[in-house]
């Protein structure tokens, strides 16, 4: 059991990896819009897990994006930053509903899922665009990417989870 | 003793967290104000294969325009050299002063504040850092890391690029640097106020440039305005290039570059 879901993270891992530099780092919608969908590692992460575990994971998944978009750490930074919140962002959204054993992402509703997902992206996005940019002159820059980036992040993300999920029967 | 051993455990998380993120400032801080880190960058041997493996199949796809790009350059050379006369191909080495080495870009960027490309000839080609990048059009950029089989290239489209530039038919100088709004303009300042300007004129590499070869184009002047000192003009610079479709390289090494560098550096070192 240990070894299946430790195979089945690596497998997240490399493929989200992949998929974002390859594909979604050169979609350049518009001419700057790159949706960051290797967040969904955070999203997915099981949530009974270690949390240093998870952690170190994730900052290990941001710095390699950053390695191959050479933007040395932005990403590290903000998905470590997600990964360490997850739990706060959980407990508003679920409620202490899914400190009990028996919880899981699936059995939630959808609107909940969502709007889990979209404070995911908005806090990933807030401290990216804010360390890319670094100038509080131009905040209204960092908002107006973090707005409509995350928007593009969220509709793909939605589009990766209904993709990827289990079907109930 | 108890007591912090205790408090390191309970807050574990925590300071992993603050940890982590320290790491992450330093580097991001440090690629603020210093070259690009000389391991962790896309031209490594692991991000570069990658690159170059997803190259293979997606180069492919703009065969027929490479090709049609390729024969106008070549066209263009023909005719520069069938009218230089008489035409001598350099056999002494020692009056060329640069080499060219041709590549291909197997990952380019544009929509971030810094833009770094990737292309497919490194050190093994005898590529180093600070050797000026060129395409059929324009300029490129400059290269800041060599790994043994590729190298990245600091594009134009970065905050911390700052290249020597002149207007063409005038020879007023000043310095090319891009303002990370629009990846189709660069911004050319520091030309002075009495220097005679027209939308349209064309904008080339300067000759203070020890990285560049003089005269080559960049762009054409889109917009100008004067500065908040109202003594300098901040020109918009139309680029020739299209950043976003960028295919076949030229890397230029200046051979003089190391006695110039040495020249300069002694000059400064007589003023002090």
């Amino acid at each position: 059991m240990i070894s299946n879901s430790f195979f089945i993270i690596t497998l997240r891992f490399t493929l989200l990896l992949l998929v974002q530099i390859l594909v979604f780092n050169r979609l350049d919608f518009f001419g700057f819009i790159n949706p960051l969908v290797y967040i969904l590692f955070v999203y997915w992460y099981p949530i009974k897990e270690n949390r240093t575990t998870f952690i170190v994971l994730s900052f290990l998944l941001g710095l390699c994006v950053d390695i191959f978009s050479d933007t040395l750490a932005i990403n590290a930074a903000a998905t470590g930053t997600i990964a360490y919140f997850r739990p706060v962002l959980m407990r508003f959204v679920f409620g202490v509903n899914y400190e009990f054993q028996s919880f899981k992402l699936n059995n939630s509703t959808k609107a909940q899922q969502i709007t889990f997902l979209a404070l995911l992206i908005i806090v990933h996005h807030l401290t990216y665009f804010t360390l890319e940019i670094f100038s509080f002159t131009n905040s209204l820059l960092i908002l107006q990417k973090t707005m409509l980036i995350g928007l593009a992040t969220l509709v793909l993300c939605l589009l990766f989870i209904s993709l990827f999920s289990i079907k109930k029967e | 003793m108890q007591q912090i051993i205790n408090f390191l455990i309970r807050y574990k998380t925590f300071l992993l967290y603050i940890l982590l993120l320290l790491i992450s400032f330093v580097f991001t801080f440090q690629s603020h104000s210093y070259h690009q880190s000389k391991l962790l960058n896309s031209a490594n041997y692991v991000t570069g294969s990658i690159y170059k493996f997803s190259d293979n199949f997606t180069s492919y796809f703009g065969l027929r325009e490479e090709n049609e790009s390729l024969l106008k350059e070549n066209e263009l050379l023909r005719y520069q050299l069938y009218n230089e006369t008489p035409y001598a191909p350099p056999t002494d080495s020692s009056n060329v002063t640069y080499t060219v080495v041709r590549g291909n870009v197997v990952k380019n960027s544009f929509s971030r504040q810094r833009n770094y490309i990737t292309i497919d000839k490194g050190s093994a080609d005898s590529i180093e850092q600070d050797m000026g990048v060129i395409t059929d059009k324009g300029i490129l950029g400059i290269v800041e890391n060599a790994s043994n089989g590729f190298a990245s290239v600091q594009s134009i489209l970065n905050e911390k690029s700052k290249i020597n530039a002149k207007i063409k038919n005038s020879n007023h100088f000043g310095s090319l640097v891009w303002d990370a709004k629009k990846y189709t303009t660069v911004q050319l300042i520091d030309i002075p106020r009495q220097a005679p300007l027209t939308i349209g004129d064309t904008i080339v590499t300067g000759a203070s440039s020890s990285i560049f070869p003089e005269n080559i184009p960049i762009g054409t002047i889109s917009k100008f305005d004067l500065d908040i000192s109202k003594s300098f003009y901040v020109l918009d610079i139309a680029l020739f290039n299209d950043m976003t479709n960028v295919k076949n390289v030229y890397v230029i090494k200046n051979l003089n570059r190391p006695e110039i560098l040495k020249l300069e550096a002694k000059t400064q070192a007589d003023d002090q």
